[in-house]
């Protein structure tokens, strides 16, 4: 089921039990997937037309109110075009805002640069007391949302509407802030956030196979980040290898320095978006040329490992 | 050419443009083809072989995501070879669906994140002040995209700073993605809203070509320290039956080989 189906029939759920929950569009209700939730609650779904920097603070104004509003745009449009309104009327009040931006990094694919955002995670995450989240799939997803609607205090996400690609199987448990462990080795720790893990994944049984053991580590919460997770990891390998869809300025590669130089300084390396402008092209065509493949990942683990 | 055939030959390249894709933003793209054409058959001074020419006429397409209109008049015009066309956002092209500055011969400003290129054909206009530049600069706004408050902010400054070389041009289409404008947040009446904020405001058939023609020139020649909108109504789709028909639906649509064929048949 693709993401888009998965987010908007749980959170309808959501919205039957929980009357506080608002739903705000800025025209990207169909693209986006909210859509039929405006015929169920008519009343609590509103498209604010192309103006989403009048979305986030309608949305501030409903969440000092005490109701949970939900706004959605493209990455961009939602996190960056809103950027001031977000850090004051949001983030600065304190408010309960979730913020949820669609085809993060280069899953914009053929809407191209301009749609292209690699910075979200590292503005969001410089923001005061806001939780950040970098989904992974639809199962993910799905039990994550009755978690976003009580957390207390603004929440950003990103997740791929149209990904219908599934990692985890029912038995999955979301917990908010904690890293999921897929993998248990010595050599080297691999950290990946978002869509990042499935390439993780590939690199890591390419690299078992070749005698190696790598703790694995996915990261759904980017902030709070589960350093407890990640210090424990790079104490018992000593080489840490982060993968993120976004650029390696202040994202999940900066979030995991900031803990290890502190608290465990650990030979590091990202596979990331190193300054490059963002392009239109397909998916794989992209990932190629951002070097965010499981091959990058592999090459790049590989070099690490050579240190040791 | 005249600018009938112009026009015909440009919603025919703009959709060997979408086709080589296979999909993209048919509706907006074929709804501004005909100001592309009286503008660029009749107003735009511009030389293909100089893009960069110091002392042209600019067009700023804020409504980014119709490149593909843009692309085809410009391939026609002679400005980049025609088989560019069918380079659509594959990786490294010259055309990406939304326009880029510095990507593309004859294209004066980046676009696609909607609502800011009121303010950049500010910025042109002020540059051309200064620099002495006596020529005009065109902006083309979808309708929906007048949702965006920085269109105000900048029609305030352009009445302020008395930019009367600057024409605003708005795709009043009467759509947007989620639907009729009207119905999503209303933007009517557009034409009252900019002469309220200063500016000379006429409407006009968007498919017409002397009206555009007249419209155009009429802005031009005024010269009253106001700054000019030209609010054109148009039908998303233009040209082609099945996309009218579409309604909002239109507005990112596949181009099939199919539909591209009764396309080019309908467009003879
Ligand atoms: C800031 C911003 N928000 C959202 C979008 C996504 N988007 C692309 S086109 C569009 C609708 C545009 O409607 P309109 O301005 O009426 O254009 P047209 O009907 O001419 O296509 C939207 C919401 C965008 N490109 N930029
Ligand atoms: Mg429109």
């Amino acid at each position: 089921m693709e993401l888009r189906k998965e987010y908007v029939n749980e959170l309808a759920r959501l919205m039957r039990e929980n009357d506080k929950i608002v739903v705000l569009d800025a025209d990207l209700a169909g693209a986006g997937g909210t859509k039929p939730l405006y015929k169920e609650f008519p009343d609590r779904c509103i498209d604010v037309g192309i103006a989403e920097a009048n979305m986030a603070c309608i949305a501030a104004g409903l969440a000092a109110e005490g109701f949970v509003p939900f706004i959605h745009s493209f990455v961009p449009f939602v996190a960056r075009r809103a950027l001031d309104q977000i850090a004051v009327s949001v983030c600065y009040s304190e408010q309960n805002v979730r913020i949820v931006g669609f085809d993060p990094g280069v899953h914009t694919t053929s809407n191209g640069g301009t749609h292209m955002s690699f910075e979200d995670i590292a503005t969001m995450r410089a923001f005061c007391n806001i939780a950040v989240l970098d989904v992974v799939d639809g199962v993910q997803l799905r039990k994550a949302l009755p978690y976003i609607v009580e957390h207390k205090g603004p929440l950003y996400m990103r997740f791929v509407r149209k990904q219908t690609d599934e990692l985890f199987d029912e038995s999955y448990q979301f917990r908010f802030g904690k890293a999921d462990k897929l993998a248990d080795g010595d050599d080297l720790t691999i950290v990946a956030s978002g869509t990042m893990l499935f390439d993780a994944l590939e690199a890591t049984k390419r690299l078992q196979g070749e005698g190696y053991s790598v703790d694995l580590l996915g990261i759904h919460t980017v902030k709070p980040l589960d350093e407890e997770a990640i210090v424990a990891s790079a104490r018992k390998t000593g080489r840490v290898l982060t993968a993120e869809n976004h650029s390696i300025h202040g994202g999940l590669y900066g979030a995991v320095t900031e803990v290890l130089s502190a608290r465990c300084p650990t030979l590091c390396d990202a596979v990331a978006v190193r300054d490059k402008l963002t392009q239109v092209g397909s998916l794989n065509d992209l990932k190629r040329d951002y070097g965010l493949t499981a091959d990058d990942i592999y090459v790049r683990a590989k070099k690490l490992l050579a240190t040791k | 050419m005249d600018v009938v055939q112009f026009s015909k030959e440009i919603r025919r390249q703009t959709l060997r443009c979408l086709h080589s894709q296979g999909s993209g933003h048919v509706g907006g793209s074929l709804s501004i083809v005909d100001v592309l054409a009286v503008l660029y058959s009749k107003h735009m001074h511009v030389d293909p072989k100089q893009p960069k020419m110091a002392d042209r006429d600019r067009l700023v397409l804020s409504k980014g995501h119709a490149g593909p209109a843009l692309y085809a008049t410009l391939a026609l015009k002679g400005f980049f070879p025609e088989e560019w066309l069918d380079t659509l956002n594959k990786l490294g092209t010259r055309l990406p669906s939304h326009v880029n500055v510095n990507l593309t011969p004859g294209v004066d400003m980046t676009a696609g994140s909607l609502g800011q290129g009121l303010s950049c054909a500010c910025g042109l206009a002020l540059a051309n002040r200064l620099k002495g530049v006596k020529r005009y600069v065109y902006v083309i706004t979808g309708d929906g995209e007048l949702q965006e408050g920085q269109n105000w902010e900048g029609a305030m400054f352009a009445a302020q700073k008395q930019l009367d070389r600057l024409i605003v041009l708005v795709d009043s289409n009467k759509l947007q993605i989620d639907g009729a404008t009207k119905d999503v947040i209303n933007v009517e009446d557009i034409c009252a809203k900019f002469a309220s904020f200063g500016f000379d405001a006429q409407r006009v058939n968007g498919h017409d070509f002397d009206a555009l023609d007249q419209a155009i020139t009429a802005a031009k020649s005024a010269q009253n320290g106001k700054p000019q909108c030209i609010v054109m109504d148009t039908v998303k789709g233009k040209g082609v039956d099945f996309y009218e028909a579409m309604g909002a639906g239109v507005h990112s649509t596949t181009v099939t080989d199919e539909q591209y064929a009764a396309a080019l048949e309908e467009l003879k």
